[in-house]
């Protein structure tokens, strides 16, 4: 691996030599590096470009590592992982895609993750976006996350985009079976005229299924952003969504919540926020020193932690 | 240490302060009170640069900081408890504290302030200060925040304002440990009796002008006599 590589992998997986458990690297559209474990199986598809992952029954508390990384300008990369997660088992999972562009065509990462967990597993899925480069090429990522759950199995999503993708769509569908729960947490800061939309749906099938989805967002310059979520009840159930904005510069942010309950015990709540830092906040910080621009970012820091 | 000249204050054609001038020796404990409305905490936003003066003048030290913002006179040494405590989202108790005392300051002694407020420190520490957090909770936190910060001058605007008789008597109790423990100067904005016994120094206002500076004792006494015109100890 070059060291853009290796910077690349740093910043979306925190993998710094060593990497625990099992992998696969992706490079530039090709499978570089990849380790197996006695529980979890890693196999190329045949039919298309990507991976399935085995986690075999009750394992125990394993990690695996998906990172993929694009140095190569003007590549459009859409890969197919699916992960079949078996009974009882507990994984961390840890994905993400960082792209270097220091070109002038567009580089492009679109993948498409199904995870299907068996009864009882416990699965919680890292994902980190990274671009960086100095090329007039966009930086574009279009990551598809589809999460079938069966009874008594949970998930907890994490997803970060930071810094340096130009454009994203973002869609997460979850499919809820009995005592099954799903975390999902997106963060995202977008500047210059970076564009982001993510899409949440969620559908709660199953007795006592529930889901809290969180969204928190700052978005600056004249960068826009859209969250969209549509949780639906079909059970007794519980479904809590939080979209919650700062705005600066002449940024756009639209957020279009939606619940729908299709049985009586069906309990959903939808929050929405939008606007700027509150200048109370950024007088406190002052009274501690900070001048006005140290404070929003300490507000910054704390809001995306 | 801290020199108001004529400081004066109006807004929606209301002069909210009225020519105050004022001088506040180092190291001692000063309480302002006075009626709802005649101007205190105005009076404690314009030490600290919070509120910007009409007119008159804000000497620090020997230094005139008339025009300084707020975080320049908190670097001068200058602190300020809110009435209300500021919310953050992600922000924790910890987090606050280290700004605060603009060091590298460890885990443990960030629990030995929370514990000085009154704080189960442990519990504190990693929580983020938010709405989940009750009055008294937060109360104690910004006091904490404001203490680590060892400023040569700290203000407590109504410190008692929005909290509950048991949290209330607890608080006392820290005000009256933090004169030990704390050097400098100290100005709090109270309407309580029981914070006024504490002062080295009374300043009473009405209506935006001093109506009267000296020892507790002797304006405590006056003040009770008054009670019937000035509101005090109503709320809590």
């Amino acid at each position: 691996m070059e060291n853009i590589d290796v910077e690349l992998l740093k910043e979306i997986s925190d993998i710094d030599g060593n990497i625990e458990g099992a992998y696969n690297i992706r490079k530039n559209g090709q499978g570089i590096e990849r380790k197996i474990t006695e529980n979890v199986n890693i196999l190329t598809k045949t039919d298309k470009q990507g991976i399935d992952i085995y986690v075999k029954e009750n394992t125990k508390f394993e990690f695996v590592h998906i990172p993929v990384i694009i140095t190569e300008s003007g590549l459009k990369d859409v890969v197919y992982n699916d992960f079949h997660i078996g009974k009882n088992a507990n994984v961390v999972i840890i994905a993400g895609c960082g792209i270097h562009n220091d070109h002038h065509k567009d580089s492009e990462h679109d993948g498409i993750h199904r995870f299907f967990l068996e009864e009882g597993a416990r699965v919680k899925y890292i994902e980190k976006h990274y671009g960086e480069g100095y090329g007039t090429g966009k930086r574009i990522l279009n990551p598809v996350t589809e999460i079938y759950q069966k009874d008594g199995s949970s998930l907890e999503m994490e997803t970060v985009q930071i810094k340096g993708v130009d454009s994203t769509i973002r869609t997460t569908k979850g499919v809820l079976e009995n005592d099954t729960n799903l975390v999902i947490s997106e963060k995202i800061m977008t500047h210059g005229e970076q564009f982001a939309k993510t899409i949440f749906t969620v559908d709660l099938n199953g007795e006592n299924s529930s889901t809290k989805v969180t969204s928190r967002s700052v978005a600056t310059e004249k960068s826009v952003q859209q969250f969209e979520s549509h949780v639906t009840g079909n059970a007794k159930c519980f479904g809590h969504v939080e979209c919650d904005a700062i705005i600066k510069d002449d940024a756009k942010v639209i957020a279009i919540p939606s619940i729908t309950a299709n049985d009586i015990d069906a309990n959903l709540v939808h929050e929405a926020t939008i606007g700027k830092i509150a200048g109370e906040q950024l007088i406190k910080l002052m009274t501690l020193g900070l001048d006005e621009k140290q404070a929003e970012q300490e507000i910054i820091n704390g809001f995306l932690r | 240490m801290l020199e108001l000249k004529n400081i004066c204050f109006t807004r929606d054609n209301k002069k909210i302060l009225d020519n105050i001038s004022l001088e506040l020796e180092d190291n001692k404990f000063y309480v302002i009170t006075g009626p709802n409305g005649s101007g205190k905490s105005t009076l404690a936003k314009i030490i600290m640069g919070i509120n910007n003066q009409d007119e008159g003048q804000v000497v620090f030290n020997g230094k005139d900081i008339s025009n300084l913002p707020i975080n320049e006179r908190a670097n001068l040494g200058m602190g300020f408890a809110f009435q209300q405590p500021v919310k953050f989202k992600g922000i924790t108790v910890y987090d606050l504290i280290k700004l605060s005392a603009k060091k590298n300051i460890s885990k443990k002694e960030a629990c030995d302030i929370l514990s000085k407020v009154g704080l189960c420190a442990k519990e504190y520490v990693d929580r983020e200060i938010n709405s989940s957090l009750s009055g008294g909770e937060l109360k104690r936190i910004e006091i904490a925040t404001v203490a680590v910060k060892n400023s040569k001058l700290t203000i407590f605007d109504e410190p008692e304002a929005g909290i509950d008789l048991w949290s209330f008597n607890n608080l006392i109790k820290i005000f009256e440990d933090m004169r030990k423990l704390t050097k400098g100067t100290t100005i709090i904005i109270s309407h309580q009796e029981r914070i006024l016994n504490i002062a080295d120094k009374i300043i009473l206002l009405n209506e935006g002008k001093i109506d009267k500076v000296g020892e507790a004792k002797e304006i405590v006494g006056t003040i009770l006599a008054k009670s019937n015109c000035c509101k005090l100890g109503g709320e809590v």
